[in-house]
């Protein structure tokens, strides 16, 4: 029995390439701070996608940047990022930027914020060769083509020369994930990478995550608001719900067995139901940082909530292999999968 | 008699263009006919840039349209002088995307919901008080929140502040573009719900504009899908969803990331030049018209 429950961390079938453990980001000074994100912990393993999944506010954004070792301006990072055998926190700055771009590359939703609108596709990656020092002019302009010929679907579309306005938004995003692969990283992160783009563009652009994922190996880690999406596209899920992990599982246990509240509200929330009946709405709203309630965050909202919930922030209970909840309605139900490994063992 | 007409509905946009170059003409809406009944929800799809918000805007005449017709109840909006055209907009009413850009930073809840009542001079300023707080309390806000100012709403709570100034002057359509879309998903439903509320109550006719085909199967009684430009396809939303005729509506619902299990996913092939829609719209069973 783990001493802790709160510290447990999800099995994973491989040894993970990102280990992050209590993950903070913080503002402010003793009297007046605020947490966005209060205690993130997750894996993820080379061929793996783990999505990331919760509401604007919840702090899955600021995880993504967190696991780059960037803290937002004026915040500060606290806990453990193991990436590749180091802990990225405790890192020197330019140490960092050596890890950064090459072994971990970045996708943002907003493809034109990433992308300098005077450079040329063909120049941006040349560069982060350059700045990385795996290649330089002929040598760079060359991998730069091969790159984008692995991430469009029709080659020779001039891409390499073409300015960011010049291309649709779902090429554009191309680009940036060309970009991202430029100096062959291990894990890529990419935070809401196809909201910004129409419905049959989003489709493509994850199927080529999915593909380059798949060929290269990469660790995937997604972040996302909308659980469909996930469904189809991770391997593993975890929900975000005011700075913390609510639940985590495999996607399809996930979705059989959804277990904390606010999983099982948001599903039951989603349109889908006969047409025209009205829908299962959560009451209230998420809180901000600064107004989050004691104990469990989501108590206030939850159809489910008893005296106990207010009375301190829930552990992480392991409702079966590799499947944990933070709600303690969920205690009784660990004790029995304990019960089960035990008696089938 | 349809509550409302559009026929061969376009609009051409000039861009570009100078003293020795000619402007190239886009056409953002391409002849686009439809009709809306009273108290019927008729959704309108299509990817950022099919014309879809364009067609929504021409219909109330925020966008003055290049030709085309729209009736109202049998009036002919595009041949109305400014000042009745000003006077009908009672009648029609629109829900924006985002509330927060909607609404006047500067004026209070209470006074952005009373504006209407004041441009179309209904009511004494006692009896718009009433009316208010009325409003107010029918999209589940609280008659205090009158006071406060949009930034003091959350998100949820700004949108519906939206809906009851579009609601103030009791129009019969409403056009709602996107009302949803900048909203979080659990906030998503209530607004829903309340869409769904007031349309049974009010006998509201909607054109609701969104790229969420799940909203639309949810809401709407008929879909319209539209493509470049172009309606391609059009009819009950329980048919198309069931059996969609063209390339296009096909390829959208199969895009559609789903709650429900499903096999492995495919990668979608789109034809590189995008799809056809030259060929006329055809009746395929009553009410359902798609082009070949």
């Amino acid at each position: 029995m783990s001493p802790d429950p709160t510290v447990t961390p999800p099995v994973a079938a491989h040894p993970p390439l990102l280990e992050v453990s209590g993950l903070r980001v913080e503002f402010g000074e003793a009297h007046a701070v605020l947490r966005p994100v209060e205690d993130v912990s997750f894996t993820v393993s080379a061929g793996e996608t783990l999505a990331l999944v919760g509401e604007s506010g919840c702090g899955k954004t600021l995880t993504a940047t967190g696991v780059l070792g960037v803290a937002p301006p004026g915040g500060r990072l606290s806990g453990r990022v193991r990436f590749e055998g180091r802990d990225l926190l405790t890192l020197r700055p330019d140490e960092l930027l050596e890890v950064r771009g090459a072994r971990v590359g970045f996708v943002f939703q907003e493809p034109s914020v990433a992308l300098n609108p005077v450079y040329t596709i063909g120049e941006h990656i040349r560069e982060v060769l350059e700045v990385h020092g795996l290649a330089r002019g002929e040598a760079a302009l060359a991998r730069a083509a091969a790159l984008l010929e692995e991430v469009v679907l029709s080659p020779g579309a001039g891409i390499l020369d073409s300015y960011p306005h010049q291309l649709s938004g779902g090429m554009a995003q191309r680009a940036v994930i060309a970009l991202a692969l430029a100096c062959d990283p291990s894990l890529l992160v990419a935070d809401e990478p196809t909201t910004a783009l129409d419905v049959t563009t989003q489709a493509q652009v994850l199927a080529l995550l999915r593909r380059l994922r798949d060929r290269r190996g990469l660790a995937l880690l997604l972040v996302t608001h909308d659980l469909a999406l996930a469904r189809q596209h991770a391997d593993r899920i975890a929900v975000v719900y005011a700075g913390r992990i609510v639940e985590q599982a495999p996607a399809a246990a996930l979705f059989a067995r959804p277990s904390h509240p606010y999983t099982r509200a948001l599903l039951a929330s989603a349109p889908g139901g006969p047409p025209g009946q009205r829908l299962r709405a959560i009451p209230g709203g998420a809180p901000s940082p600064g107004a989050r309630p004691p104990g469990c965050a989501f108590a206030p909202r939850c159809p489910d909530v008893g005296p106990d919930c207010a009375a301190g922030v829930p552990g992480l209970y392991t409702v079966e292999p590799d499947h944990a909840v933070r709600c303690i309605l969920c205690r009784g139900e660990e004790s029995a999968a304990r019960d089960d490994a035990a008696g089938g063992s | 008699m349809a509550l409302l007409e559009v026929e061969s509905l376009t609009k051409v946009y000039r861009r570009g263009g100078g003293l020795l170059r000619a402007p190239a003409h886009v056409r953002a809406v391409d002849g686009v006919s439809f009709v809306v009944h009273d108290g019927e929800s008729l959704g309108l799809v299509g990817e950022s840039g099919s014309g879809k918000t364009t067609t929504g805007r021409c219909v109330l005449r925020l966008v003055e349209p290049t030709s085309g017709s729209v009736r109202f109840r049998d009036e002919d909006l595009l041949a109305l002088p400014p000042a009745r055209m000003r006077a009908m907009r009672r009648h029609l009413q629109m829900v924006f995307q985002d509330p927060l850009s909607s609404l006047n930073p500067r004026m209070r809840i209470g006074d952005t919901v009373e504006e209407p009542l004041v441009v179309h001079r209904m009511g004494t300023p006692r009896e718009r008080r009433e009316r208010v707080a009325d409003l107010l309390r029918l999209v589940g806000l609280d008659p205090d929140d009158a006071r406060r100012f949009p930034r003091e709403l959350s998100g949820g709570q700004r949108q519906r502040a939206g809906i009851a100034r579009a609601l103030a002057t009791n129009p019969s359509l409403v056009v709602a573009d996107e009302p949803v879309a900048s909203l979080d998903v659990s906030i998503q439903a209530q607004v829903v719900n309340l869409l769904m509320d007031l349309q049974a109550r009010l006998r509201l006719a909607f054109l609701f504009i969104s790229h969420d085909l799940g909203l639309v199967r949810h809401l709407c009684g008929r879909v319209a899908v539209m493509y470049r430009g172009r309606i391609i396809e059009i009819g009950p939303v329980s048919e198309i969803y069931a059996s969609p005729r063209h390339a296009y509506t096909q390829a959208l619902l199969a895009a559609l990331p789903s709650l429900e299990p499903s096999g492995p996913v495919r990668p979608l092939e789109l034809p590189a030049g995008g799809f056809d829609t030259s060929s006329p719209l055809r009746e395929i069973s009553p009410g359902h018209w798609a082009r070949a």
